[in-house]
């Protein structure tokens, strides 16, 4: 299964959505298919992508929020899976695009690649809703139930460890970051008006 | 427990005073009122972390969100914490208040807190993040509204470290 194709299944269910994702791969991949302003790519402090989808997700009650993070990122911050579901905001969705693999920094084996569950952490965490798919079907239905169903979920999808030619777009962090807040507030200033 | 509750109350007031509606924390025996009084204040969003790294996402997101927050932590929190701030506060210009307690300084009984409390200040200084030192109530107030002000206006982590004359009375 490949990530790319993954993100175009979901693509048009993101419009609506506030979106966090991780460096490299992932965040280049989802900007090939057509950057938009609810899109902010955390491009560093790997692991902590999550955190943010929580504190916009807490504090935005009514937003729906969607953060994509990867293998690597999430191994080096297990604890923000505890957190998560302390709290189990029902309007954050956390996709994990597994690939067993840290490939930005030349594709070194990750633990899951020798056994380690993430989705068996992620229930053992608390997250209340979790699934593990390898197809590129099943991950769009369990994307699109998770957020008609609006509840906590982790979904871990297998991916090939394969990503694009460059993780460099022509998108600067600065301007993705003013953009994604002078969105929000945006969307705050249309639900102020009647 | 001789952590002032008083003293506690002045600090958790000021962040009131200026806005604060969400706060993460790392509990540790210094922040234990203030973390008390964010949990029994209805409209205080509370996150407990599992590590301080979450903090910088946190508070990230609420800004994002339009929402003002803090982060308490312990300075070996801050250390942890390092790369977060760098790579995502300092990176993306997000502002980011951080209340540290100072531990392993003057008057520091545990052996462990001392080395911790040797570097907090040079790597907030390496680190190029503006600070104070908080050890008097009646300057509280005024210098967490500051520590917001420069924060917001500025677009960067700020910290104010807790030191323990104003948190501890023994």
């Amino acid at each position: 299964m490949q990530r790319l194709d993954c993100l175009r299944s979901i693509y048009g269910e993101l419009g609506e959505c506030l979106v966090v994702t991780i460096m490299g791969a992932v965040a280049a991949e989802l900007q090939s298919l057509g950057h938009r302003p609810n899109f902010f790519y955390q491009q560093h402090a790997m692991g902590t992508a999550s955190s943010t989808g929580l504190g916009l997700a807490l504090c935005l009650p009514d937003q729906e929020v969607v953060v994509l993070d990867g293998d690597g990122s999430l191994l080096m911050n297990l604890g923000t899976l505890s957190t998560m579901a302390r709290y189990r905001p029902e309007n954050l969705l956390h996709i994990v695009f597994d690939n067993e693999s840290l490939l930005s920094v030349g594709g070194f084996p990750t633990a899951t690649g020798a056994g380690t569950d993430l989705e068996g952490i992620a229930r053992a965490a608390g997250i209340p809703r979790t699934a593990t798919v390898r197809s590129v079907d099943e991950f769009q239905a369990a994307v699109v139930g998770a957020l008609r169903d609006r509840e906590l979920a982790t979904i871990v999808a297998k991916v090939d460890a394969r990503g694009p030619a460059t993780y460099l777009t022509d998108l600067t962090l600065l301007e993705n970051r003013f953009q994604f807040r002078r969105h929000i507030q945006g969307l705050q200033r249309r639900e102020a008006r009647p | 427990m001789p952590v002032s509750a008083r003293h506690s109350k002045v600090v958790y007031d000021a962040l009131k005073g200026c806005g604060i509606r969400l706060i993460s924390a790392l509990p540790e025996t210094w922040l234990v009122h203030l973390i008390r009084m964010a949990d029994e204040d209805p409209d205080m969003i509370l996150v407990r972390l599992a590590n301080e790294n979450e903090a910088v996402g946190l508070s990230a997101g609420a800004y994002f969100a339009g929402v003002r927050s803090a982060t308490l932590m312990q300075n070996h929190g801050f250390l942890e914490a390092a790369n977060s701030i760098v790579s995502f506060s300092q990176l993306y210009r997000i502002p980011l208040l951080m209340l540290i307690s100072y531990r392993g300084t003057f008057g520091e009984r545990d052996p462990w807190q001392t080395q911790g409390g040797n570097v907090t200040e040079p790597v907030l200084r390496a680190l190029g993040i503006p600070y104070q030192l908080l050890d008097q109530p009646q300057a509280a107030d005024q210098r967490i509204r500051h520590a917001l002000t420069l924060a917001e206006s500025s677009l960067q982590p700020v910290a104010l470290l807790l030191m323990r004359e104003l948190m501890w009375e023994d």
